[in-house]
């Protein structure tokens, strides 16, 4: 069985997660895309603190007999895998935008200078009278 | 040769080259715009483009050789050019041979033409053994994946006409981009043809690749290739469909 103190802990942590989360959406500091995975770990985590019995059932069923706090770290670590894998699509989508950007930056200040020679070119053609 | 032309150079740091490829190609063919795209070049690269009149685009940052490179396709894409070549910024590829690569396209016989140094005869050119253990790997690798005989997947020396421009404008490889290209054009069974060329020596400068940089890269292209192949966007569209 978990002892009490690991459950409390684990508990109060993943209620700080939460806590945590949410003071970020509520300050716009975080998109809501971005937070539902980091929400699913805190609920999951509390999930499994709080509810010990369940543990120990899910503990079972994977064979770790010794120390069924380990299923805590297990789903922990699974969590921040995800969180991780999550960011480098966003990264990659945001290099890939990023790379657009630069070009479609570069290909209309060449269309612009082009077109800043050309109405100069006719300024100096036609003399103002 | 019907039809405009554009020269895409994709030029980093190349203050000193810069200036006689550009002269170069407007010796060989004072028809052909030559489009220099600046990846972010420290030094006067665009100052020296420009005065040997070339257009330049210049890029915010320094984007790397595959995007530098769709960049110039982009651009020949949106201004309607009719055939579109492509030189390295360094004065490695002679204009002249221009009229080997652009050839065949008046002709409709393909719609990528590439310059290599290793087809025929004209072995003058040997690489460092890093180098051509690469070149060589790519080559047997492409060819297989491709079903058909490529000697050199690492040539940036290219002429493409409008569906070929099209497909790269949208869809172009980042960092040794020149063997996923290869590919990528197979698979959207646009015609590669290869032409022997000569190339010269760098005229300033070194190679960028190091040898712990070609392994590097040699995996990355490696697994990019056989992502290439197993992608699901790879469907031809009607534009580049024969």
């Amino acid at each position: 069985m978990t002892p009490v103190r690991i459950s409390i802990a684990a508990a109060v942590g993943s209620i700080l997660l939460i806590l945590i989360v949410l003071e970020l959406i509520r300050g716009r500091r975080l998109k809501e895309r971005y937070a539902l995975l980091w929400l699913a770990t805190g609920v999951v985590l509390l999930v499994l603190s709080a509810w010990r019995g369940g543990l120990n059932t899910i503990a079972g069923w994977l064979g770790v007999s010794g120390y069924p706090p380990a299923i805590l770290f297990a789903a922990a670590i699974m969590f921040v895998i995800a969180v991780l894998l999550h960011y480098s699509t966003v990264l990659s989508k945001l290099t890939d935008d990023n790379i657009l950007l630069a070009q479609e930056v570069a290909l209309l200040r060449a269309r612009v200078e082009a077109l800043e020679r050309e109405s100069a070119a006719k300024f100096t053609e036609q003399p103002t009278g | 040769m019907s039809g405009r032309i554009v020269a895409v150079v994709p030029a980093f740091d190349e203050e000193e080259a810069i200036g006689p490829v550009v002269a170069g190609i407007r010796d060989f063919d004072p028809g052909i715009d030559v489009v220099v795209v600046d990846d972010g070049s420290g030094d006067g690269t665009a100052e020296a483009a420009a005065a040997a009149g070339a257009i330049v685009v210049s890029l915010p940052f320094n984007l790397g050789i595959g995007a530098a490179v769709q960049t110039g396709f982009r651009y020949a894409l949106e201004q309607d050019y009719d055939l579109a070549v492509r030189l390295d910024g360094d004065g490695q590829h002679d204009p002249a041979e221009l009229t080997k690569l652009l050839a065949p396209l008046a002709r409709d016989e393909a719609d990528v033409v590439t310059g290599s140094r290793f087809h025929g005869e004209n072995g003058s050119y040997r690489p460092p053994l890093g180098r051509r253990l690469g070149i060589t790997w790519f080559a047997k690798l492409v060819s297989l994946l491709s079903r058909q005989r490529v000697t050199d997947t690492t040539s940036g020396f290219q002429a493409l006409n409008r569906p070929a421009i099209a497909l790269f404008a949208r869809d172009y490889p980042s960092d040794y981009p020149e063997v996923e290209a290869t590919v990528l054009l197979l698979k959207h069974r646009l015609r590669l043809l290869e032409v022997p060329v000569e190339m010269r020596e760098r005229e300033t400068g070194s190679s960028s690749i190091t040898f712990l940089r070609s392994l590097y890269y040699a995996v990355k292209v490696t697994l990019a290739l056989f992502v290439g192949i197993a992608r699901r966007s790879a469907v031809p569209n009607e534009e580049t469909h024969r």
